[in-house]
């Protein structure tokens, strides 16, 4: 968005900060209206789960402002602090928290090439963003001046160690088979029939996701797993002394990651925005990688959106599901778990993940190109191997440039005068590498 | 440099551990009303557990020695106020006890229906309860939609939802209204089914086992010498049942009736009923069983409910006249024990020969109960202390009066 606000004669010190504030604005839109929905959603679905009703009053038939009304409530809310607390530490918490939950927004692709940043390493960045948020949970326990929140504080700090583990390693298994950390490549190699997705990529990616889902609802601080907030034993443990809009920072934050680890596992496992059913792709609308603007490419990446979206929402609920049916484990089967079981079932799938493709073994690819044999050639029956990695697709762009002189260059990259002539001025020269290696 | 880094006294100030002091309630979420819990932890390892009571103390036996016995009842309610029935009876009882009044064969059944029923009601909610203190919510509101109904019929008996004052010395204040036993019958028709519900959220989860199985054990012998009683009590595998082992004025009201004590012989729970089997990990007298107690007590109370109901159909006569709310008592004093939801609870009523008792007290169970915790919470985490603390089912209402 950026190199084209530069190309339509932008300057670069006005073109890049515009460009970040309008990314950061829409993903804070995205989990501010995203916390809302998914209050909303949860005090219904626990009314639906307990035979009551949950909300009806506010804004209409369904309830849906309650939330919105909540939130002003606690806006207006008296921001205490108890005497003991560390002061700086106390504020910081939330914001702290909060602001992993948002970083980790960053690098999410949304459909084909709709991300605030593409980043090769996204999955990477993705865990190690979130693994901030526990030092705001962290911290906010020390820093309250009360026993409870210490206790919540240490719970968590116990418990990240045990989880982080087994999440990064399973986080690890389709990163190696699909050879890539890119989200967009990991999505975009299991376009096609769902047969295509990850998860039945063979049966050990099959038991890995869930105990990926596992790990991530332990990552989130949720039932089972909220244990630093254990309301029957710690008061409210970590949040016991926060009020206001500090506390309801912490929950923005907790539904926001709720969304990021959904948001992983459909992208890791359930072939992020491609349908079970690749429609767009069938009528030949949709985007290939590293294809410019196309009206038609754009309405089916909206619906890829939209799909994406939903797959992360049903993830959600499927988290509500399970906290308003099962008692919470204890600290100590929480790491038992985690560490004994686990990381040995993950170490396991990982290493026969590994020798299923090394073998070139596949289940789902092979029903995937039965069936597009069946429906003839218009089915992306791709080969995991052919999608190429963008800094592959790069490297090979740049090297093909320093081998040869500029004019074939220009040949080979878009024969733009007027982007040649900005490439000549002030703009750096791999942006000038990375538009000519996706054209 | 003035200390050095091996110089111990340096490495112990560093590294030193203490143990802390933390006040569990009485505003605490899990303490079941206004328990005050002082816990010595060292980090989340409990070492020790300082029951402190009291908070609720509302003067109750002193106030039963300005009141004429039916005039106490309402006091009575408000003890245990999760099993107001059966407080009612236990008072009406040892009052009767006194006066060496019977009542009708009527009203004596009605009583049995309404003091199960009021089991039932009372087991929902320290089942209920017991879920909540384990961090699974929704258990609770799945046996409070099942306690309303209960409520429903005894407001339609009586015309109160918590305090009711229903029975009392010398029978009951009213007669059932007619049709209140269909609508009783339907109820438990309807209940039956759920207890399997809550079997599968609750007893068989695999989680709630984890959570429950082999934590605070109480071994027969502890629980005998710190005097627990009920479901605790049964729970140890202690074979103990008023209802069978009381006094006469008490057993004659079950005289006839079909139960088993709800205890563990051989390893098993009475077959009379289905229940999901007891799983592996968990130790005679540990929460699990306390739990389960209880629950299989929900199903007995059921058959039970039945077995009045079908009495109080056959029996001729009515329920009888209460006696006069002056009534004068014979001097002398009077002792029972019955089984309440939670344990014996025991009245005590000593008289001068006027209408006002010259002592009245109460014999609390959850208080004997409460007791052992800090014999069965040594050791233990944190978070096992809600899950003991709940198991034993206490109210503070009854304890502190």
């Amino acid at each position: 968005m950026a190199e084209y606000f530069v190309q339509s004669g932008w300057p670069v010190w006005l073109a890049y900060p515009l460009v970040a504030l309008i990314h950061c604005a829409l993903l804070l839109q995205v989990v501010a209206v995203g916390a809302l929905l998914f209050i909303w959603m949860e005090r219904k679905i626990s009314g639906r789960i307990q035979d009551r009703l949950g909300p009806t009053r506010v804004g209409g038939k369904f309830g849906w402002l309650q939330t919105l009304a909540d939130g002003l409530k606690l806006i207006t809310k008296e921001d205490t602090m108890p005497g003991d607390a560390d002061g700086m530490l106390f504020r910081l918490a939330p914001y702290l928290s909060l602001v992993a939950s948002l970083s980790a927004y960053m690098a999410l692709p949304f459909a084909l090439g709709w991300s605030a940043i593409h980043l090769n390493v996204a999955a990477f960045f993705i865990l190690a963003v979130l693994g901030m948020e526990v030092f705001g949970v962290i911290l906010a326990g020390y820093a309250s001046g009360s026993k409870w929140s210490l206790f919540g504080g240490m719970r968590e700090a116990a418990q990240v160690v045990s989880y982080e583990v087994p999440l990064g390693l399973c986080v690890a298994v389709p990163v190696f088979v699909t050879g890539t950390m890119d989200l967009h490549t990991i999505a975009e190699m299991q376009a096609g029939l769902f047969t295509n997705w990850l998860i039945f990529h063979d049966p050990f990616t099959f038991i890995t996701f869930w105990v990926f889902f596992t790990c991530a609802m332990a990552s989130v601080n949720r039932a089972p797993f909220d244990l630093a907030e254990a309301e029957s034993e710690l008061v409210a443990g970590f949040h016991t002394e926060y009020s206001g809009l500090r506390w309801s920072l912490f929950f923005m934050a907790e539904y926001g990651s709720m969304f990021v680890v959904s948001a992983l596992a459909v992208l890791l496992f359930f072939g992020g925005w491609n349908g079970p059913i690749p429609v767009m792709h069938l009528l030949g609308i949709a985007y290939e990688p590293g294809e410019a603007f196309r009206l038609t490419g754009y309405i089916a990446n909206l619906l890829g959106m939209t799909n994406f979206i939903i797959k992360c929402v049903i993830g959600v609920t499927v988290m509500m599901w399970v906290r308003w049916t099962l008692p919470r484990l204890r600290i100590d089967q929480v790491m038992t778990m985690c560490l004994k079981y686990c990381i040995p079932i993950v170490s396991f799938t990982f290493i026969a993940a590994m020798l299923w493709t090394q073998a070139g073994w596949v289940t789902g690819l092979d029903v995937g190109a039965a069936v597009s044999q069946f429906a003839g050639d218009r089915l992306p029956a791709r080969p995991l191997a052919t999608v190429r990695e963008g800094w592959l697709v790069e490297a090979a762009a740049l090297e093909a440039m320093e081998s040869t002189d500029p004019e074939e260059t220009d040949e080979q990259g878009e024969p733009d005068p007027e982007e040649t002539e900005v490439s000549h001025n002030d703009v750096p020269a791999v942006l000038d590498e990375r538009h000519a290696a996706e054209t | 440099m003035a200390t050095q880094v091996n110089d111990p006294r340096v490495v112990e100030f560093d590294v030193r551990t203490d143990e802390m002091l933390v006040n569990m309630g009485p505003q605490h979420p899990s303490t079941h009303g206004v328990l005050r819990l002082v816990l010595r932890t060292d980090g989340e390892i409990v070492s020790e557990v300082v029951p402190h009571i009291g908070y609720l103390h509302r003067c109750a036996e002193k106030i039963g020695e300005n009141l004429t016995p039916r005039q106490w009842i309402p006091y009575t309610d408000r003890m245990d106020y999760l099993a107001g029935m059966n407080m009612n009876l236990g008072w009406a009882l040892t009052v009767e006890k006194l006066l060496n009044h019977t009542v009708t064969e009527k009203a004596r059944h009605l009583r049995v229906i309404i003091g199960e029923m009021g089991r039932i009601a009372s087991h929902l909610v320290g089942m209920g309860a017991y879920g909540l203190d384990l961090g699974t919510f929704s258990p609770f509101l799945y046996a409070f939609r099942e306690r309303e109904k209960i409520l429903d019929l005894f407001e339609e008996a009586c015309g109160a939802r918590l305090t009711y004052s229903y029975i009392t010395v010398g029978g009951l204040t009213a007669d059932v209204p007619a049709g209140w036993l269909e609508k009783c019958e339907a109820f438990l028709e309807q209940l039956e089914p759920i207890i399997q519900e809550y079997h599968t959220l609750l007893t068989t989860n695999a989680i709630f086992i984890k959570r429950t199985a082999g934590i605070g054990v109480l071994s027969p012998e502890m629980a005998i010498d710190y005097g627990c009683t009920g479901p605790v009590l049964r729970g140890s595998g202690v074979d103990q049942d008023l209802r069978r082992d009381g006094e006469e004025i008490y057993t004659e009201m079950y005289d006839g009736y079909a139960f088993e004590v709800i205890v563990e012989k051989e390893g098993h729970y009475p077959k009379d009923h289905d229940y999901p089997p007891v799983p592996e990990e968990a130790v005679l007298g540990d929460c699990w069983h306390r739990f389960y107690v209880r629950m299989l007590e929900v199903v007995q109370a059921i058959d039970l409910v039945r077995q009045a109901m079908d009495r109080y159909r056959s029996s001729a006569g009515d329920i009888g006249e209460p006696v006069k709310l002056t009534q004068k008592l014979p001097a002398g004093e009077a002792y029972l024990e019955t089984e309440s939801p939670r344990g014996q609870m025991g009245f005590y009523i000593v008289s001068d020969g006027s209408s006002i008792p010259w002592r009245a007290r109460a014999r609390s169970s959850c208080f004997c109960n409460l007791s052992v915790i800090h014999e069965i919470c040594r050791g233990c985490l944190i978070a096992d202390v809600p899950a003991v603390v709940g198991s034993l089912d206490i109210v503070m209402g009854e304890i502190d009066r």
